[in-house]
């Protein structure tokens, strides 16, 4: 089982050099690389504090974007030209399918996370870069597992794109929206305790994503390792769930 | 695709799914609700910097900057009185937020009813300050604003020439039809608190001659303050005639 796992993680990872993701990601690099040199440009103070700042924080939904737009339309495929059924025809269990093709989707990400980083390094702390890069990847695992259990669960690319990108909007504002609803300007009738509590219930479900990967730590280096420790303990809980969600979606297919 | 029954799905897979959703809830349960960071109010993004984040969207931006500034002062488990905020800032950002969209009311709520109520005289001028001078550039939409300015001014800082000049904009420059009348008569009852019972009767007398009043009730309650004021001015011209009615 481990060694199918493996070959399909391996195909995995080749489909995306072939898909010429590499030149893609290359492409957003060097655009982003460019906006930011042109910021630099014409800002009067702080410039490089202001390249790092648009680097980090274009490049972060950036990778996502393109991470899952990716993985969506990869499986998409799959499922259209039934390679998806060719594979499942084989002697393999359906869960070696879905963790094979998440470990191929992971190690794209951490491609993406390591050339991302790379470029970051050049202007910011390296010790910095790391724990953002790490704090990156963690990120991108999230949309990863998401983007294929959205795929499964939808099997079309609109529906599931729609989910993945509302999905990162608000795992990265709930905090705040959670902050806004609980101000005590509001009125706190019934309908805005009941939008409370909606609001806290919604966060329990989602991983707070405005505490990965965050731009100060680059540009002030205020990050610090033990931070990374809740998130990596979300990334693994998330992933576990995530995973068995999908597993869960693919076992209740009929082919 | 067809689905088949939940049955049909491993137990392993079902017990993975209900133990990851518990133990994201349990992480979620103990973790420390999000709080704020304690730290000065940065100054407002610039009006292109809110144009070009927003993709254009310049309503959406304001009403972003809007909610920022709220969520800011307020936060839960961390106190930042509106009394410690620099006000020139939070000017800085009610007026960029007017810019993004200049029919937005909510700035101006922010600055005449919360930031206008610390016991600082010198914000609260600030405030009131700034909801006058941006009543000008929309009066007819903006009035209300500036009317409790006047009575914020006169009832709390207890300046009667402020209030007056706030209302006097108002009956000046806020003459559209949605502007109601009382609006218009503030300058009249302001002068009247100030003892310029003359001047009051001038504007009132005013006010009823250019038949611009249509409901008879206030007419009524109007001419009855009018005869008021009359009735005072006499008596307080004319001491012997005051002797005599008594």
């Amino acid at each position: 089982m481990s060694r199918a796992i493996f070959t399909i993680a391996y195909f995995t990872f080749l489909e995306a050099a072939r898909a010429r993701l590499t030149r893609l990601l290359l492409l957003v690099l060097l655009a982003a690389f460019g906006g930011s040199v042109f910021l630099q440009s014409i800002a009067i103070a702080d410039s490089q504090r202001i390249q790092t700042a648009f680097l980090a924080a274009l490049l972060r939904p950036a990778s996502v974007f393109v991470l899952s737009l990716f993985i969506i339309s990869s499986l998409s495929r799959e499922f259209n030209e039934k390679g998806l059924e060719l594979i499942l025809s084989l002697d393999l269990p359906r869960a070696s399918y879905v963790i094979g093709k998440l470990l191929g989707f992971m190690g794209i990400a951490l491609l993406f996370a390591a050339a991302i980083s790379l470029l970051l390094a050049a202007f910011a702390p390296p010790g910095q870069v790391a724990l953002w890069g790490i704090s990156l990847l963690c990120e991108l695992w999230i949309m990863t597992a998401l983007s294929v259990f959205c795929i499964f669960t939808f099997s079309q690319i609109m529906p599931a794109m729609s989910l993945v990108l509302g999905f990162y909007l608000l795992a990265r504002a709930m905090s705040a929206i959670q902050l806004i609803g609980h101000t005590p300007l509001n009125e706190s009738g019934l309908s805005q305790q009941f939008m409370v509590h909606a609001i806290d219930g919604i966060a329990l479900f989602l991983p707070r994503l405005d505490i990965f990967t965050q731009t100060a730590w680059l540009v002030n280096a205020t990050g610090s390792w033990p931070q990374l420790g809740p998130i990596v303990a979300q990334t693994a809980i998330y992933l576990a769930l995530l995973t068995a969600g999908a597993l869960f979606d693919l076992s209740r297919k009929n082919f | 695709m067809s689905e088949r029954s939940i049955a049909a799905v491993p137990r392993t897979i079902l017990s993975m799914l209900a133990l990851a959703l518990a133990a994201q809830i349990f992480w979620r349960l103990q973790a420390p609700p999000p709080t704020a960071n304690a730290h000065a109010l940065p100054p407002a993004p610039s009006y292109q910097a809110a144009s070009v984040t927003s993709f254009g969207e310049t309503i959406l931006a304001s009403q972003w900057l809007a909610l920022y500034l709220q969520a800011f002062d307020n936060q839960p488990g961390i106190s930042i009185p509106f009394l410690d905020l620099d006000y020139r800032t939070v000017t800085g950002w009610l007026g960029r937020m007017l810019e993004l969209d200049p029919r937005a009311q909510y700035p101006l709520l922010m600055a005449s009813h919360l930031y206008a109520q610390v016991p600082d005289l010198g914000k609260e001028r600030q405030m009131l300050d700034f909801t006058y001078r941006e009543f000008f550039a929309a009066p007819n939409q903006r009035w209300q604003w500036l009317a409790h300015a006047a009575i914020i001014a006169k009832h709390r800082l207890n300046d009667p020439a402020l209030a007056l000049k706030y209302a006097q904009a108002i009956a000046r420059y806020a003459t559209g039809p949605d502007v109601p009348h009382w609006a218009q008569q503030m300058p009249i009852f302001i002068l009247e608190d100030m003892g310029e019972t003359q001047s009051a009767k001038i504007l009132l007398g005013g006010l009823l001659a250019n038949n611009t009043l249509t409901d008879p009730h206030e007419i009524h309650f109007l001419t009855e303050r009018l005869n008021a004021l009359e009735a005072q001015s006499v008596d307080k011209s004319s001491p012997l005639l005051k002797k005599q009615r008594n």
